[in-house]
């Protein structure tokens, strides 16, 4: 194991909850940072519950990574475009998503959940490494539209892609490289290197640190201590402004580890010494954080409470909108193949809703 | 004036640029050179290589970036050099592009056409003249057309440029200088309906793309023999029209079908089975599929005899006469 703060990752906020004075802490909303935490941590909690209560069929747990999606979610402007994987239910959250919306693709009653435009937030990518190329159309989109580099902060935009350090080696992440590099796109690529893909650690995808990298493909990685919410909003704000005034894509590698297994069916204790996962705990964001607020005085134990009763209203709100999300109706895939319902499909329709109608008779 | 098929291409997507700025092309070596066939050409010169892409190597990125342009608000059309170059695509092709629109439960469009040079006999290397129609047919969210004749390919490109519905438009590159006439005010058929290119009263014979000039002197042979074949022009091979292909074949009771991809679980497969399925006490004969073989496409010394041609059709519609 590499130890967060030990080596040459870029840290604000050490593991004993020191703020360093490097940290340009009037711009960084510390306080919100740790609600936003918290909130998302509490989603992943109440998510794990319900699939263990048989109300999901499948969570990908983020533990253990919520200080690089806050950070990183929180560094998005408005207008920003974010690309997720399947376990950024920490930037959905700081993004606006409605958390219970990112229950129904495990719950199955959606393949999706949410309207991507509502937040500039798309919908979760299960193909590993897919979504880097995506995020590649979409900014030379905003090439072509004229918004990168006009020095209008309300005009600029950027797209932030997340992707887990096991989409580095696949093919379609190397393209997005390439074209990224070769085109300058208003990009940035945010690796977390939670150091296992499944029971595949880091060793078997790559013998250099996910950073050193871009290096390769022309443009500028950076590597900070995923664990620490300060850096890693620090290092997504300046890569997204850089993107965003025309000089091109950042790959960041928020250097952090999945404390639980990879999602709610697997069994980590086959390819993983636990007290690995209890080691990292000792390195938790959330506490770090706690401790330099509390050390600090920023706030006072009425923001606790608050958070704390915020946590409790989230939490049941999870429980109650889980169950009640809807069933898709019948017809519904049939309606959303195309954008026009093909004849042949319209007769494979009504096939089905007869069929299902007489079982309802029946 | 004739026009070849290739130019006819070529008109259409300046026409469809021409009245969207939002359409835009990416693919290998389609600016500069004007693409391998020379269907883009003179049209970076005119419209500039941010709307006429050079793309680096990498057909998984052309598609899955005319993805992202998509949902930016973009109608890309991407150009794979050829069909057997598609391979590297087909992640995105499959798992993203046909697949959006239905699980964002129609929140989200894809206006991506991926044009595709397709078919044999023009004596190439391997992996130059494949037929992976199937492939796409079989992919539910895509829709999939390949255009016959000048006219057709001028109409169809911009009907696919105007879909909202991902298109995978095959390009019979046998075919590419082919001429015909070209009447760009002609009202087009709609994208997915069959069109009867041949009228004839005694066996319906469906073809699409390069088979269909085929299957035109088929029908002229089959004359002299006193047989009037009608012949269907697929044009959609995803949706299948086939309310036009069963009215044809109620009305002549046989059917043969052609295409050059592999037999087992191609085109051909599909059309028969619909028709039987339908018009059962119509037909006065089997159902009989005239293909490519179930072998990767040979050496091209051999590919003559290995396409569906003439002769094997005009076999095939004598079997069918025999009963």
């Amino acid at each position: 194991m590499t130890a967060p703060g030990k080596d040459d990752l870029f840290t604000l906020l050490t593991p004993s909850g020191e703020l360093s004075d490097a940290a340009d802490t009037a711009d960084t909303d510390l306080p919100g940072m740790y609600r936003d935490m918290v909130m998302s941590r509490r989603i992943d909690t109440e998510a794990i519950a319900l699939q263990r209560q048989g109300e999901l069929g499948l969570w990908p747990s983020l533990l253990g990574q919520e200080a690089a999606q806050v950070g990183a979610g929180r560094a998005l402007r408005r207008q920003d475009v974010a690309f997720p994987t399947y376990r950024e239910h920490g930037v959905a959250w700081c993004r606006g998503v409605d958390p219970v919306s990112l229950l129904g693709l495990f719950r199955g009653t959606t393949l999706g959940g949410w309207d991507p435009s509502d937040n500039n937030f798309n919908l979760y990518t299960l193909v590993i490494g897919a979504q880097t190329l995506h995020a590649i159309g979409y900014a030379m989109g905003i090439v072509r539209d004229g918004d990168v580099g006009t020095g209008d902060p309300d005009r600029d935009r950027a797209v932030l892609v997340f992707l887990g350090d096991g989409a580095l080696s696949e093919g379609e992440t190397n393209e997005a490289f390439v074209w990224a590099a070769a085109q300058s796109l208003p990009v940035v690529f945010f690796c977390q290197n939670n150091q296992w893909a499944i029971s595949a650690p880091y060793s078997v995808q790559s013998r250099i640190p996910v950073a050193q990298r871009a290096e390769g493909f022309g443009f500028r990685g950076v590597r900070v201590d995923g664990n620490d919410v300060v850096a890693s909003h620090a290092a997504t704000v300046e890569a997204l402004e850089s993107a965003r005034a025309g000089n091109g894509p950042t790959l960041i590698e928020a250097f952090t580890y999945r404390r639980n297994p990879h999602t709610t069916s697997d069994d980590d204790g086959r390819y993983r010494e636990r007290s690995v996962n209890d080691d990292w705990e000792t390195l938790d964001p959330i506490a770090r954080l706690k401790t330099y607020l509390d050390a600090s005085g920023t706030v006072g134990d009425a923001f606790f409470e608050t958070v704390a009763t915020d946590e409790t209203e989230l939490s049941e709100r999870l429980r109650a909108g889980c169950r009640a999300l809807p069933d898709p109706a019948p017809d519904s895939s049939f309606l959303h193949t195309y954008v026009d319902l093909p004849a042949d499909l319209e007769r494979q329709m009504n096939h089905h809703l007869e069929y299902v109608a007489a079982g309802e008779d029946a | 004036m004739a026009t070849a098929i290739a130019h006819a291409l070529n008109q259409g997507l300046r026409a469809a640029m021409e009245q969207d700025d939002k359409v835009m092309l990416i693919g290998e070596d389609i600016g500069r050179l004007g693409g391998v066939f020379r269907v883009t050409e003179g049209l970076q010169k005119d419209f500039g290589d941010q709307r006429v892409v050079d793309s680096p190597l990498g057909e998984a990125g052309i598609v899955g970036s005319a993805i992202g342009l998509a949902m930016a608000g973009y109608r890309p059309v991407c150009e794979i050099q050829f069909d057997g170059f598609v391979f590297p695509a087909m992640n995105q092709i499959i798992t993203q592009l046909a697949k959006y629109h239905h699980r964002s439960e129609g929140r989200v469009r894809l206006p991506v056409v991926i044009r595709i040079p397709v078919g044999g006999g023009i004596g190439a290397i391997e992996h130059h003249s494949e037929s992976p129609e199937a492939y796409f047919a079989h992919t539910a969210g895509l829709r999939v057309v390949s255009p016959s004749s000048a006219q057709e390919a001028f109409d169809q490109i911009q009907l696919a440029i105007r879909s909202d519905d991902p298109v995978v438009f095959l390009e019979p590159k046998h075919n590419y200088w082919l001429k015909g006439e070209v009447d760009a005010a002609a009202e087009a058929l709609p994208i997915s309906t069959a069109k009867i290119v041949r009228p004839g009263d005694d066996l319906t014979l469906v073809a699409y793309g390069a088979l269909v000039p085929t299957a035109l002197k088929v029908a002229a042979a089959a004359e002299e023999d006193g047989r009037s074949i009608e012949v269907v022009d697929l044009r959609s091979l995803s949706p299948i029209d086939d309310a036009t292909i069963c009215a044809s074949v109620e009305r002549t009771g046989r059917l043969v079908v052609a295409h050059e991809a592999s037999q087992t679980a191609g085109l051909g497969s599909e059309i028969v089975a619909r028709v039987q399925d339908q018009v059962f006490y119509a037909l006065e004969a089997p159902c009989i599929r005239v293909t490519g073989y179930d072998t990767p496409y040979p050496p091209s010394r051999l590919e003559g005899d290995w396409l569906p041609g003439l002769d094997r059709i005009l076999d095939a519609i004598d079997r069918s006469f025999t009963y």
